[in-house]
């Protein structure tokens, strides 16, 4: 336990110290969801309309873009070689970085919705769906990312290809996220669509760590 | 046939694990080569003449439907591709517990050939589909759960086909292609219960109903033909891939040992 804490406290200050990665990734999601009103115009009524599927899209591709470095910058200077010899359990190397990934990007995207939202002229009860919904789904793509990172490791084109591999496998949360959003916007309870999302976190939670760590072996 | 269970039982003599032994008689490239060599021109025969059989007696024969006219017989098509596309990948999943679990060699290379056919299979499948739902439902595409779910099965295949390609270890390629291939295997009961569990356009299962088939044994039977022998072609093709992947590897090999031995030669 003291190695996963050491390991993921080591995630957290790597960010820290660097952090125009992090920053990188909100301003790709503010970005994003700042052309949509360009593209389909300004209408209030129609931006609103677009904002879940939009809000979710821009998070989603925001959050993959640290991800081909999960491992990628331990494997070259060698710090991956000392975390497989260090005696924490591959799968639980795998967590951690799925969680430091969700620290430190998922966090601060939740961050920076109120901005996005806004921007999409989201109507303001959806705004607490909304952040239940994107804080389940990034939740769930850090832990697919993580499977992804660590299956692309070492691979041509891995960068171009973890997309590929990934983003199939995120489109339940798309949906039913999107869907939370557009029940809260309409009056409706959001509490069921948070709930599958909810059990597909649950459900990734111990598989892609191990799925992760088993392709970690193969290094 | 005799020496092929010489071969078997000289390979019992050496291996002691009993468990082990019919997974890994086909292990040895130059076994299965004269093994599947025997099996082929069979394979394809019965392949070309149940299909041939199937595709005449479903697209001249069979009548048509009362309903939706001609446009029925891409039925005989569509539904053994979307059988295939599924019980395909199921395979791939099967294989990457053998290539995960005993690291059967064969088992990677036939993995590495059968997922771009897979990717073919499903391809066709959505093209078809997107055919038949023009005239029937009045469009091309619609975002309905079998069909979304079909795509990702789509984007699955292309995924395991391009990762177990782009490493220069194919051992690695195979594995993390492996994984990719287990992940992604929840993806099956989702198409397969995807039409029961959405009511959306895409109509529920017909055949493969516990109480009786809804449709006609007129309709059914060619169909049944039909995915019998696209099911022995997609097999077919799958081996052929996989002899042809063990022979390009073994001339590599053999390649290789000259240039080592005229180095050698040279020095």
């Amino acid at each position: 336990m003291s190695a996963f804490l050491a390991l993921l406290g080591r995630e957290i200050r790597l960010a820290l110290r660097h952090p125009a990665d992090t920053l990188a990734a909100v301003l790709f999601f503010v970005l994003v969801c700042a052309l949509f009103p360009f593209g389909v115009g300004p209408a209030p009524e129609t931006l609103a309309r677009l904002a879940p599927g939009a809000l979710f899209a821009a998070a989603l591709l925001a959050a993959l873009l640290p991800l081909d470095r999960l491992f990628g910058a331990d494997a070259e200077d060698g710090t991956l070689d000392q975390l497989l010899l260090s005696g924490l359990p591959r799968s639980g190397i795998a967590a951690a970085k799925a969680l430091g990934h969700w620290i430190t990007t998922g966090l601060p995207l939740l961050a920076a919705t109120p901005v996005t939202a806004a921007l999409l002229n989201l109507p303001t009860d959806a705004w607490g769906a909304a952040l239940a919904a994107l804080a389940l789904a990034t939740a769930l793509l850090s832990l697919l990312g993580t499977v992804g990172a660590a299956l692309t490791l070492g691979a041509r084109r891995g960068s171009v290809l973890l997309p590929l591999l990934v983003l199939p496998l995120a489109i339940p949360a798309v949906i039913f996220g999107a869907a939370a959003i557009e029940a809260a916007a309409a009056g409706l309870s959001p509490s069921p669509f948070l709930l599958l999302l909810g059990a597909g976190v649950s459900l990734a939670l111990p598989l892609a760590p191990f799925a992760a760590g088993a392709a970690l072996t193969a290094e | 046939m005799d020496g092929r269970l010489n071969a078997g039982t000289g390979a019992t003599a050496a291996r002691p694990n009993p468990g082990g032994r019919s997974l890994h008689r086909f292990a040895n490239p130059g076994r299965f080569l004269r093994a599947t060599g025997r099996l082929m021109p069979i394979l394809w025969a019965a392949a070309l003449l149940v299909l041939g059989v199937g595709l005449v007696w479903g697209l001249v024969l069979s009548p048509a439907d009362w309903q939706q006219g001609e446009t029925v017989r891409i039925m005989y098509v569509h539904v053994p591709m979307a059988w295939l596309a599924m019980g395909g990948y199921t395979g791939l999943a099967v294989l990457s517990v053998m290539s995960l679990i005993w690291r059967h060699p064969l088992a990677d290379l036939t993995a590495r050939e059968l997922s771009p056919v897979g990717a073919a299979v499903t391809a066709l499948c959505l093209a078809t589909g997107s055919l038949w739902g023009k005239p029937m439902w009045g469009t091309w595409w619609v975002w309905d759960a079998r069909l979304t779910s079909v795509l990702v099965l789509f984007f699955l295949w292309l995924g395991h086909a391009s990762l177990v390609r782009s490493f220069d270890d194919p051992e690695r390629g195979a594995r993390a292609g492996a994984i990719l291939a287990l992940v992604g295997f929840v993806n099956v009961p989702i198409v397969k219960f995807s039409v029961d569990w959405w009511n959306t356009l895409h109509q529920p299962a017909s055949v493969t109903r516990l109480n009786a088939p809804g449709m006609h044994v007129d309709i059914l039977y060619p169909l049944l033909v039909c995915a019998l022998g696209f099911t022995l072609l997609f097999a077919a093709v799958v081996l052929a891939r996989t002899r042809a992947a063990v022979m390009e590897r073994r001339v590599r090999a053999l390649q290789l040992a000259r240039a080592r031995r005229e180095e050698g030669a040279a020095a």
